[in-house]
């Protein structure tokens, strides 16, 4: 697998897993919780005790980062699984079987698509704010349906290939059909799909955080972080400028991932 | 054409449907007594007693039967009148046109700007490989990595506040519309820089611009004559894909700068669980999004009529 990666790839890869290491490891062995507060030392600099500061309530921000960025990857990990199980599952069985099913499939994906995501999350968010588990489920009720067009689409041009076709008079049964022919030509675009829906999910989270209607306080959570520090731009830009630098390095590490396509094809 | 228009009025009458549906669904579905948490919204969460609620119930006749209210509202849809927000009591129609007015005017300044810087970029970086091109891809990959609001909190603290030369927030004059709407246009063309690119690059290096070149054509003729019209059609289409993000980013840009837009009412609303407004609020996002996607299918129709890829 590691093999077929390319480099920009392999440097997303190892980006993800040491973010995901190192705020593991200050999560488990960090001296203090992200809900501590010491009301007189607030906004402190990066100091031997406070590697990178403390808060406006005095809570330490490298433990307040670390675990934010694990909770981050914790919902796109959900998010990409789920939604990509669904939707491939759901692209290929809809691609083989077709008739009704894929008519009534037509007009769920209809809706789906013809609603920006955001909103629909946010219409969720609305009715159970601060859940994570809601904000898992509309994320993912947004994300799968890339999956499912993708993995149709492809899954389509298969079924008609003679390849397949000649796999079937020989008498294999649909498992091996779908694991000799189907899956290989799918894994590629999956992917890549689930790169962006892992940046996606992280970046949805934090967008609805910076609206003050996802994760509630005290959780820590990276959109949330940056629009409560932001008032204290003046007295310590440098805890504001730690969340936002938080996403950036999050999103860049999955679009590394992703491998682009647009710019290696010359 | 026609069969264009045709499906794309079902789509809107299916986000119409499901929008409103899905909201009735979740309004029906939230715990609690309804009745009880409308009132608490109104007078505060102090001062409300059963009385309070008692009186609410028979205005909004919440003690109807589900599939009954479900009809009523449906009705009530079909001739689009949206009710009453919980809060102020205002006709949730007025005060979503009147926001739909101010998303309009910021989404079609950031398109138009993100497609100007785009298109110069694009074309810049195709034209003159090596250094320049490198630098826009490191500056296209640092801005995609970045959510719209990073983009528009950094540009707040740079023109705003550490050389206030524009206003931090809110709305008036133009120079109130300039940080949004370049936060927005940055985090667009910061993507769809490279589709200019890559589709000139196509274009440029085809057999028949070459030979347009090779007959005598100067550069800028060939360009005009054989490169304009080829380039643009892809990249509307993606300008279309990218609409997604218009729509969403409008949501974050208008709570960040307070601009009195359907993004920041929609905010608004869910803070105050003011369930008609965000109902209206996301059917107006839903049909402006229909109906942008429909202007960009006729816009690629106009300049390739052969539309099989449209």
């Amino acid at each position: 697998m590691m093999a077929q990666l390319n480099i920009n790839q392999k440097i997303g890869v190892g980006l993800l897993l040491g973010l995901l290491l190192v705020a593991s490891g200050i999560v488990q062995w960090s001296p203090y919780h992200i809900a501590d507060q010491d009301l007189s030392g607030r906004l402190l600099a990066p100091s031997a005790e406070h590697w990178l500061g403390t808060d406006h309530f005095g809570r330490d921000m490298l433990t307040r980062i670390a675990s934010a960025i694990q909770l981050s990857f914790v919902l796109s990990f959900f998010c990409v699984l789920t939604s990509a199980t669904l939707g491939v599952s759901l692209g290929v069985i809809t691609a083989w079987k077709g008739g009704r099913l894929a008519q009534g499939m037509d007009v769920i994906v209809n809706i789906l698509l013809a609603l920006p995501g955001l909103v629909l999350v946010l219409l969720f968010a609305a009715i159970v704010p601060g859940s994570l588990l809601v904000l898992y489920l509309a994320i993912t009720l947004t994300q799968w349906v890339e999956y499912f067009r993708v993995s149709r689409a492809i899954t389509h041009t298969i079924i008609n290939s003679p390849a397949r076709q000649l796999s079937e008079m020989m008498g294999f049964g649909p498992w091996y059909q779908f694991r000799r022919h189907i899956w290989p030509e799918l894994t590629h675009s999956i992917l890549t799909l689930a790169s962006f829906g892992g940046a996606n999910a992280i970046l949805t989270m934090a967008s609805l955080g910076f609206v003050y209607v996802g994760i509630q306080p005290p959780l820590a959570e990276l959109g949330l972080m940056s629009v409560e520090l932001f008032p204290y731009y003046a007295q310590a830009p440098w805890i504001l400028v730690q969340p936002l630098l938080a996403i950036a390095t999050l999103v860049f590490g999955f679009h590394l991932l992703a491998g682009n396509k647009h710019d290696s094809a010359h | 054409m026609w069969t264009l228009i045709k499906h794309r009025i079902f789509q809107l009458i299916l986000v119409v449907w499901g929008v409103g549906t899905l909201t009735f669904v979740l309004m029906r579905s939230l715990p609690g007594d309804m009745a009880y948490r409308i009132a608490a919204s109104r007078y505060g969460q102090d001062s409300v007693d059963s009385d309070a609620a008692e009186l609410v119930r028979q205005e909004l006749g919440l003690d109807a039967s589900w599939w009954q209210s479900y009809l009523h509202w449906l009705v009530d849809l079909m001739q689009f009148n949206l009710g009453a927000s919980l809060v102020s009591g205002l006709p949730v129609i007025e005060t979503v046109q009147h926001q739909l007015g101010h998303s309009v005017l910021l989404a079609f300044t950031s398109v138009l700007l993100a497609s100007l810087i785009a298109i110069l970029v694009g074309v810049l970086s195709a034209f003159r490989q090596g250094t320049l091109d490198h630098s826009f891809l490191w500056l296209s990959t640092l801005l995609r990595s970045m959510p719209v609001f990073v983009i528009g909190l950094m540009l707040i603290l740079v023109f705003a506040v550490a050389w206030p030369i524009l206003p931090v927030a809110g709305f008036g004059t133009w120079q109130h519309l300039v940080l949004p709407t370049v936060a927005l246009a940055l985090s667009l063309a910061a993507v769809s820089n490279r589709v200019v690119r890559n589709n000139t690059l196509k274009v440029i290096r085809a057999p028949f611009y070459q030979f347009a070149a090779i007959k005598g054509l100067s550069p800028s003729q060939t360009f005009v004559q054989h490169g304009i019209r080829n380039i643009s059609v892809p990249v509307i289409v993606f300008i279309g894909i990218q609409l997604v993000t218009v729509i969403e980013g409008i949501v974050m840009i208008e709570s960040l700068f307070s601009w009195p837009g359907i993004g920041h009412g929609l905010a608004h609303a869910i803070f105050a669980r003011d369930i008609p407004v965000i109902q209206g609020c996301a059917l107006m996002m839903g049909v402006l999004f229909v109906l942008l996607n429909t202007c960009v299918d006729l816009l690629c129709h106009w300049i390739d009529p052969r539309g099989a890829q449209a």
